[in-house]
């Protein structure tokens, strides 16, 4: 019989571990575990970025006076699916004089960076792949290994405008890359563990961007900025950059394999969101004040799994905010913002967290 | 010690690009060939021809009243006006007067569609720099003024409403009223656009200090329109040859100093403003009068050459005739002002970015059939 507690998965996975070492040996126990675990993930992965598409584009919208997908399914639900089966059927065009090896690995690579990171994301109490101590540091790792399939599909492609794209996309996320370790190293700092469920127990009395004092504010908004800038959306989306370099570094892709982009850069902006949540709003932690009992115990009643999807939308939400306003920024802007104000900000808001934490001065 | 030496050898090449002929920014069918180092412009040459239908030619074939709605297919965007010009000039040539009510009734139409022209290159410049989301603001308030336009002669672009000697047919009688809710509609919306564009951070850091062109640079390369008078020229057709009714209205001619991106920008977005004035001005005053003053079914010209200007939304338009005294003219050159003001993009983006370029293209404003024709 399984156990089931949305509070608590823990009980649900011991329950399935314990019913499968009763009829198995433990190595495939461990072999069954891990294929459905990665059945999972893949399926969750690949409908969260169907619903992502499907959010943007009514999102986008929204703020654009249109009505969006809506011939599809009711309110035009399936639109995404539609647009997947038709890119599905899309003829593979290769550029003449491609490197054809390079040119179909990129979409894999790019795309098995987005994947990587998911495992490691807590959903909800219990409901977390694997737990490793460097948890943060293995999420940021990961999310800078798809800039590779960026580089090498711009390459690849024998095409100037993704050649161009390529490049400002490398010389972008190799920046931006510097800032999101060091905003995110301000909570670490905090919290004193990279581990994510230490991260996350943290914030049981209130999460860290109401305990952090400012630096966890200053922290914040330049996790945000850069965390745009990772994902390459815009006004950091100069790597497609449609007006100026038409589709940028996918430029030559064609069906399935522009997919497969797609996907990467959708699955990427659900990851830095969960880091942000976690990081900044405690993950799937309710929202509680301090030693307000009542309070806290009304906050749990909504559950944990509820909160991290809400505050994931709520920030994904934000940078689409961003993206559907603002113009685009040019190349050298983009590495000035990097390196002439978030990097130093950074740099004297780990001094500022670091002087906190060696008085005490947090609670 | 071989491969580092070999490593110091790099050398870094200039390559070409061609942007366009079917580029999302270059707004039709122009082709530009770049010459970058990495990012950086070094050369840029424009190539056009791609869209020519040969439309001076036709005209020597054509009959006087057949010309005017050529010049519908030139610059789509102020169709009105283009038709206004070759109308003007038969006026003239043959001494015809127009009454007021012509005179009033265009003057109107000929400021609406600036607006309409200035709102659709607002949404463009929005999408060339990245927000997409003023584009479809743009068309929202557009769609206004083309519902009006198709009122009142049946058609929202080419518009054919100009005929030698005064209008095709009068206005419809919801005219005035559709084009106070639309100024009244307009008054609050254009604001919206200072806020969304205008003034954001990113905006002015793309477009100020960018691609600029000096008062002289702008004479000698034969600017017109707002490009021009962002550089400090003072030369509007409408204040300096009055014509139609603009003698009889208040408004200020914007001139800026600057001569960058954004001073193009803003002297088209505080032209709306004074678009919007001239219409208030005459809405309620549109005289009575014909709107056709008589003329024969097959118009000939004198023997003589005539020259006839008027301010479009993107500058001076001009057609030059010369007549043997035939049904259709011996020769006929437009001067249209899009083809200047593309080549001061010659001189504006050497040294700058390929994100530059877009912004610079975006703010001359070019109508690519219009270079073409």
């Amino acid at each position: 019989m399984l156990a089931f507690s949305i509070y608590d998965f823990s009980t649900l996975t011991k329950s399935i571990h314990e019913s499968l070492l009763s009829t198995f040996s433990p190595g495939w126990t461990m072999t069954i575990e891990w294929t459905i675990i990665g059945l999972i993930l893949i399926l969750f992965a690949a409908i969260a970025v169907l619903i992502l598409v499907y959010v943007e584009r009514k999102v986008a919208a929204f703020f654009q006076l249109r009505l969006g997908p809506n011939r599809v399914g009711p309110y035009g639900i399936f639109q995404t699916v539609a647009d997947f089966i038709k890119l599905l059927m899309k003829e593979h065009i290769t550029s003449k004089n491609a490197d054809k090896f390079l040119f179909n690995l990129a979409p894999f690579i790019i795309v098995t960076a987005a994947l990587l990171g998911i495992g490691a994301i807590p959903f909800a109490l219990g409901l977390h792949v694997f737990d490793i101590n460097i948890g943060l540091f293995y999420l940021t790792a990961v999310s800078s290994v798809g800039v590779l399939g960026i580089l090498i599909g711009g390459w690849a492609g024998n095409n100037k405008y993704s050649l161009i794209g390529a490049l400002r996309s490398g010389a972008q996320i190799v920046s931006y890359e510097l800032s999101i370790t060091l905003s995110l190293l301000v909570i670490v700092v905090l919290v004193g563990s990279l581990q994510l469920s230490d991260i996350i127990a943290s914030q049981e009395n209130g999460w860290w961007i109401f305990k952090g004092h400012i630096s966890a504010w200053i922290a914040f908004v330049i996790f945000m900025i850069a965390g745009t800038a990772e994902t390459n959306r815009g006004p950091f989306d100069l790597a497609e950059a449609e007006s100026e370099l038409t589709a940028g570094f996918h430029t030559e892709y064609s069906g399935i394999k522009f997919a497969m982009f797609f996907l990467a850069e959708y699955l990427s902006l659900f990851i830095i969101t969960s880091i942000g949540a976690i990081v900044f709003f405690g993950g799937w932690m309710p929202f509680h004040i301090g030693s307000w009992e009542a309070f806290n115990n009304i906050m749990d009643y909504i559950p944990p799994i509820v909160w991290f999807f809400s505050k994931v939308s709520a920030l994904i939400g934000l940078i689409m905010w961003f993206k559907w306003t603002f113009p685009r920024l040019r190349i050298d802007q983009l590495l000035n913002l990097e390196w002439k104000y978030l990097l130093p900000i950074n740099l004297f808001n780990l001094i500022l967290v670091s002087f906190i934490v060696l008085m005490g001065w947090y609670f | 010690m071989e491969a580092v030496k070999e490593k110091t050898d790099l050398k870094t090449q200039e390559y070409f690009v061609n942007m366009g002929p079917q580029h999302p920014s270059t707004h039709g069918v122009l082709r530009l060939m770049l010459g970058l180092d990495g990012e950086i412009i070094t050369s840029i040459q424009p190539h056009i021809g791609y869209v020519h239908r040969s439309i001076e030619k036709m005209c020597e074939f054509d009959n006087y009243r057949q010309i005017v709605h050529l010049t519908d297919r030139m610059d789509y965007l102020s169709s009105h006006t283009s038709n206004e010009a070759v109308s003007m000039l038969i006026e003239n040539a043959l001494e015809i007067e127009v009454s007021d009510r012509v005179k009033v009734i265009r003057t109107i139409f000929d400021e609406l569609s600036r607006i309409s022209s200035h709102q659709l290159w607002w949404a463009s410049v929005g999408m060339d720099l990245g927000a997409l989301t003023a584009f479809l603001y743009g068309f929202r308030d557009r769609e206004m003024i083309n519902d009006i336009f198709e009122e009142t002669c049946g058609a929202r672009l080419t518009m054919n409403y100009n005929v030698p000697g005064g209008l095709m047919f009068d206005i419809h009688p919801n005219f005035q009223k559709r084009v106070k809710e639309f100024i009244t509609h307009f008054k609050t919306k254009l604001p919206e656009y200072d806020q969304l564009l205008s003034d954001n951070v990113i905006f002015r850091m793309r477009t100020e200090g960018i691609g600029v062109i000096s008062k002289e640079d702008a004479i000698s390369f034969g600017l017109s329109g707002p490009t021009a008078r962002a550089s400090g020229v003072a030369l509007d057709l409408r204040k300096s040859h009055p014509y139609m009714a603009y003698d009889r209205v208040d408004f200020e001619s914007i001139v800026m100093d600057s001569g960058d991106t954004y001073a193009r920008y803003k002297v088209r977005i505080l032209e709306m403003w004074e678009s919007m004035k001239i219409i208030e001005q005459l809405i309620d005053n549109i005289p009575e009068g014909d709107i056709q003053a008589p003329t024969k079914a097959l118009i000939k010209l004198p023997k003589g050459e005539f020259y006839q200007r008027v301010e479009t939304a993107r500058g001076d338009f001009g057609v030059y005739v010369v007549s043997e005294g035939g049904k259709s003219p011996y020769r006929l050159k437009f001067r249209s002002p899009s083809f200047s003001n593309l080549f001061s993009l010659t001189q504006m983006a050497v040294g700058g970015k390929i994100a530059d370029l877009v912004a610079m293209m975006a703010t001359l404003d070019i109508v690519v059939p219009d270079i073409d024709r």
